[in-house]
């Protein structure tokens, strides 16, 4: 079956400006849109670039804007689209070559939040105790893969280049509501700011973006919940 | 071009690597190098479990776990390493608790634990629970934890770095490796007292693999160019239950939780060949028996798969225990598990060979104890060797965090009474040659259709089943493919980001993965574990309990043989 793929390139060693291209390919309805890239660079055009490693949607290597939307190439299969699907890479991010994208700053905020069990000294020879319902506190949290979908997704990140960014809180989340962790108070004083949570305009974006179904959105509603009623 | 100075340079960051480099953080002036970032490591993908003897469930040892080590990997398991492995398993579970990851918890707060293949009670008496688990993406939960402790460590990380070249002092000292920086082109020397290579595995030399994209084998190629010997590279597991097609991982743990494989007559043929232990037989066997069911004609609708069934469990186990795995059967197949079953067929998946390494991950020279000085290895890149001709499944995690710390304490220690060996003379002479020539060579052959070709040759003659009909045949078409690599060429002329310059310098890379594994299979003429020879179908502890050792001279490849460690347990047949 014939597929138009229209794909956004750019080439700092050559271009000027971004131009798109368009390859039409003889793909399966069931094969993934990462599939029609290799396609491409494999048998078309070599130079086309773009991310990629584990191919089934756990590593977070391929986010990019499929038609308009944040999905995982990879976790995407063509017969989600039309005959004609447009690519282009992350909003929000400086490219470095066509769909592929600086990940500096994404990886910045993911580190501004603290993101490592803060806690005193563990029991020797055992483990913490943390009960299943504990655990399920935060367990959604724990999916992210790092792939900025939601990030890029967020129209406020557009904007602001200070704001931490969806994926940032997620992960700050994640620790925050770990019955282990005791760096709630420090994380929180980070996100309770106009570049942190309440930079949020609740657009839930990001939530229709995560290929983990992550609750991004109310997660993020979760930690201004929590700096109103100064409770985790 | 630039140069920089370490004590220690760890390349790769997935889980050996990210537990050397957080042994070592702080302590002592090192870099992780990937061509990646590294929460993109293969470890990320791995989904079941991590094996300790915590008796958390019901009652345990190591010492059991050790023996279900041994006999899974058909006694040819170093047992010395076999006793670290699953006492150290124990410690290694806690302090990655301890660090924070998410494990699956009893009503009491302790780890929970499930039942995985080839793991049993009393030295083989029925199935245990030993594997600690977090839902079915334990590896994700392992690379993410181990990669935040990294930031909490200040780790210096190089981000989408490929490695190049290994570089050696002239009195033959580790001493750095050469690197292109993948996003400017640039290439790099990075010299440092001591190297640890831990760059995962080649999954990617056969067709259907649940392997990265970027498991591509560098990390055993560059330095077997360079002399250093690869061992048990015939070894080579196949996962039983890869998506069909696909290749997709989906793990174990089903059938740990119950799943049960159906043929196309929907019997439950696992039973007919390991009573004992059924679907949760080891995985070379039951691999085994999917080949023997097809070959018989009982494929699905007389194709090549057969099906793994979850229908008859509780829909609420499948959802609080295998929700990835179920979401990929979803996403791929358009199928839901909790009422049809899904069609599986083995994928590659481990490669139980690799860089020989002694019990703290120094490499060995040769089939004497002698290590290289200051070249270390560890996780699927190393070959200790704990996995023996047949990994059990879990194993690995506890691998890469238990000798990913050894390296590392070991990398320390080193680094503290260590100079800094000089470098060779022109460090970047024949890395610079192999990416110019890569760059400029004229293309009258794409690349893909020699890596495609590769593939399908491996997967039909040097996977599940082979013979010597088989490998001589897969030999001769690896210098076929070699010259058509040599008249390959890229499109991506440029210096940015050129991942088609990447993929072609991983090709070669991958042939020479290719090139070990057969060689090693051609040489072992028994069946041993994941090495089924068609030709010599039993084991021969004669002449074969011993491991292989393949070396680059000048001369052409060398294979020498180097005896097997055994402690507590005599070889025996071995039953399910």
């Amino acid at each position: 079956m014939d597929y138009v793929f229209r794909i956004k390139r750019y080439d700092p060693d050559v271009d000027v400006k971004p131009h798109f291209e368009e390859y039409t390919l003889d793909l399966a309805p069931t094969d993934r849109v990462l599939d029609g890239l290799n396609e491409i660079k494999w048998h078309h055009d070599g130079t086309l670039t773009y991310r990629r490693s584990c191919a089934h949607g756990v590593c977070g290597s391929d986010a990019m804007r499929i038609n308009g939307r944040n999905y995982l190439a990879c976790k995407t299969l063509m017969k989600e689209f039309g005959k004609k699907i447009t690519l282009e890479p992350l909003v929000g991010f400086r490219v470095i070559k066509d769909l592929v994208v600086d990940m500096e700053d994404f990886f910045a905020g993911y580190r501004s939040i603290k993101p490592y069990l803060i806690a005193g000294e563990a029991p020797a020879g055992a483990e913490r105790r943390q009960t299943p319902e504990e655990l399920a506190r935060y367990e959604g949290a724990t999916k992210c893969i790092l792939c900025a979908a939601c990030t890029s997704s967020c129209p406020i990140t557009w904007a602001n280049e200070t704001f931490v960014g969806p994926a940032a809180i997620v992960n700050a989340a994640r620790f925050i509501y770990d019955s282990r962790d005791e760096g709630a108070a420090e994380r929180l004083r980070i996100l309770n700011t106009n570049t942190g949570v309440w930079r949020c305009r609740t657009v839930f974006n990001c939530t229709e973006a995560c290929p983990r179904d992550i609750e991004v959105t109310n997660t993020i509603e979760d930690v201004k919940r929590t700096l109103l009623l100064e409770q985790v | 071009m630039a140069y920089f100075k370490y004590d220690a340079i760890i390349v790769g960051a997935g889980g050996a690597g990210l537990m050397a480099a957080i042994q070592m953080a702080g302590k002592a002036n090192i870099a992780v190098v990937s061509k990646l970032y590294p929460t993109r490591s293969h470890t990320g993908a791995a989904q079941g479990g991590i094996s300790a003897a915590l008796g958390n469930v019901e009652e345990d040892h190591w010492q059991w776990h050790m023996f279900d080590t041994v006999k899974g990997g058909d006694y040819i398991v170093d047992q010395d390493a076999a006793e670290v492995l699953t006492r150290d398993a124990i410690d290694a579970v806690l302090e990655l608790e301890h660090m924070g990851l998410p494990f699956n918890r009893l009503p009491d707060g302790r780890i929970d634990q499930r039942r995985f293949g080839g793991h049993t009670r009393n030295f083989g008496e029925a199935p245990v629970k030993r594997a600690c688990y977090a839902a079915d993406r334990t590896g994700h939960m392992i690379l993410q934890t181990l990669y935040q402790q990294g930031i909490k460590h200040q780790v210096n990380f190089l981000d989408e770095f490929q490695m190049l070249d290994l570089l050696f002092s002239d009195d033959g000292r580790a001493c750095g490796i050469v690197a292109l920086e993948i996003r400017t082109g640039e290439i790099h020397t990075i010299h440092a007292k001591c190297v640890l290579l831990a760059t995962g595995g080649f999954g990617r030399i056969f067709s259907v693999t649940s392997n990265a994209m970027a498991g591509t084998g560098d990390g055993f190629a560059i330095p077997f160019r360079r002399g250093v010997p690869l061992m048990d590279m015939e070894f080579y597991q196949f996962h039983p239950t890869g998506i069909y097609k696909f290749g997709i991982l989906l793990s174990e743990a089903a059938r740990g939780e119950g799943g049960i494989l159906r043929n196309g007559l929907g019997e439950a043929f696992a039973e007919r060949y390991a009573p004992t232990l059924k679907d949760l037989a080891p995985r070379d066997m039951v691999s085994r028996f999917i080949y023997q069911e097809i070959k018989e004609g009982r494929g699905v609708d007389g194709k090549d798969y057969v099906y793994l069934d979850l229908s008859h469990l509780p829909d609420e186990l499948i959802d609080a225990k295998l929700p990835d795995i179920t979401d990929f059967a979803r996403t791929y197949l358009g199928i839901e598990p909790k009422t049809d079953p899904m069609p599986i067929q083995p994928t590659a998946h481990y490669a139980m060979g690799g860089i020989p390494t002694d019990l703290e991950g120094r490499v060995l020279r040769d089939a004497s104890a002698a290590t290289i000085t200051g070249l270390y290895s560890a996780g699927e890149n190393a070959c200790v060797s704990v996995h023996g001709a047949n990994r059990l499944g879990t194993n690995s995690l506890v691998d890469l965090v238990v000798f990913g710390r050894r390296a590392g304490r070991h990398m320390l220690d080193f680094v503290r009474h260590s100079d800094l060996p000089a470098l060779p003379v022109d460090p970047e002479f024949l890395a610079r040659a192999e990416v110019s020539d890569l760059l400029s060579r004229p293309k009258q052959e794409a690349m893909a259709d020699v890596r495609r070709d590769l593939q399908v040759m491996m997967m039909d003659k040097a996977s599940v089943v082979r013979s010597a009909e088989s490998l001589t045949a897969a030999k001769a078409g690896l210098v076929e493919l070699r010259s058509r690599y040599a008249r390959a060429g890229i499109d991506d002329h440029g210096t940015t980001f050129n991942t088609d310059l990447m993929e072609a310098f991983e090709l070669g890379a991958m042939l020479d993965c290719a090139e070990a594994v057969v060689e090693g299979a051609l040489a072992r003429q028994e069946s041993r574990g994941a090495h089924y020879r068609e030709d010599f179908p039993t084991r021969d502890d004669v002449n074969w309990l011993k491991h292989t050792m393949l070396r680059k001279t000048s001369g052409g490849l060398e294979l020498t043989k180097k005896s097997v460690s055994i402690t507590e347990f005599q070889p025996k047949e071995r039953k399910y």
